[in-house]
């Protein structure tokens, strides 16, 4: 067994394409058409393209995934976590692209993260992850 | 006689009369405008207070209540800033009465 997907629930596609491909820098790997407007979309890291794919979840405005995304923002929780090699690059790059960080870079414990917004509603959190 | 001032002033120092409150208020005086997920996070690592997020949240109630901190809210963000205004109140209070 292994893991190979996570979600994020969204509620526009066309906006959630565009801040994990364009300012992230994810790229595509599936896209199909479910019907009633319902697409399945995951993207991949270019620099691990076989690896877990990151699915568009268009559940957003459930009233369980809204109450969650609510609280969670409110106290600043990341909903998921991508590694960066380099989090002050990305911190930079990603500022310079109007990306708004609720937390800036911090090192605590070995690991060395910051918080930012994805602009679909939920936080993500950049991290160097210090090998287990 | 109670008035509305002494029960600032007991709220004020029943809020700092708590480790880990005064240790928030030193995390706020160094990075101020912190949300709670990061302010748990550097009280783990640099205070070694092991509280969960609902603890910590029920301490930051008290400080604000006590107008030690501030509440900002941007968009759906909740960021907490250091507010010492109050604490001028203590350092005036028995000025002055010191031996001299």
């Amino acid at each position: 067994m292994k893991i190979y997907i996570t979600s994020i629930p969204i509620s526009d596609y066309e906006n959630a394409l565009a801040f994990y491909t364009e300012k992230l820098g994810f790229v595509k790997k599936r896209d199909v058409e479910m019907g009633h407007a319902m697409r399945f979309i995951t993207l991949v890291s270019p620099e691990d393209p076989d690896g877990p794919e990151l699915l568009l979840e268009p559940n957003a405005d459930h009233r369980g995934i809204r109450a969650l995304r609510e609280s969670l923002a409110e106290d600043g929780i990341p909903i998921t976590s991508f590694a960066v090699k380099d989090l002050d690059a990305e911190y930079k790059r990603l500022s310079g692209l109007g990306v708004l960080f609720t937390q800036k870079p911090m090192r605590q414990g070995g690991w060395y993260s910051a918080v930012l917004d994805d602009t679909n509603g939920n936080l993500i959190e950049l991290a160097e992850v210090p090998s287990a | 006689m109670f008035t509305c001032h002494t029960l600032l002033v007991d709220l004020l120092f029943k809020a700092l009369a708590d480790p880990t409150r005064r240790s928030i208020l030193d995390e706020l005086s160094k990075h101020d405008g912190q949300t709670l997920f990061e302010l748990c996070q550097r009280l783990l690592f640099e205070h070694k207070v092991e509280s969960s997020r609902q603890a910590i949240s029920q301490h930051l109630d008290v400080l604000e209540a006590a107008d030690l901190i501030r509440v900002k809210r941007q968009g759906r963000y909740k960021f907490h800033f250091i507010n010492t205004e109050p604490l001028k109140a203590i350092q005036q209070r028995w000025r002055g009465k010191e031996a001299s």
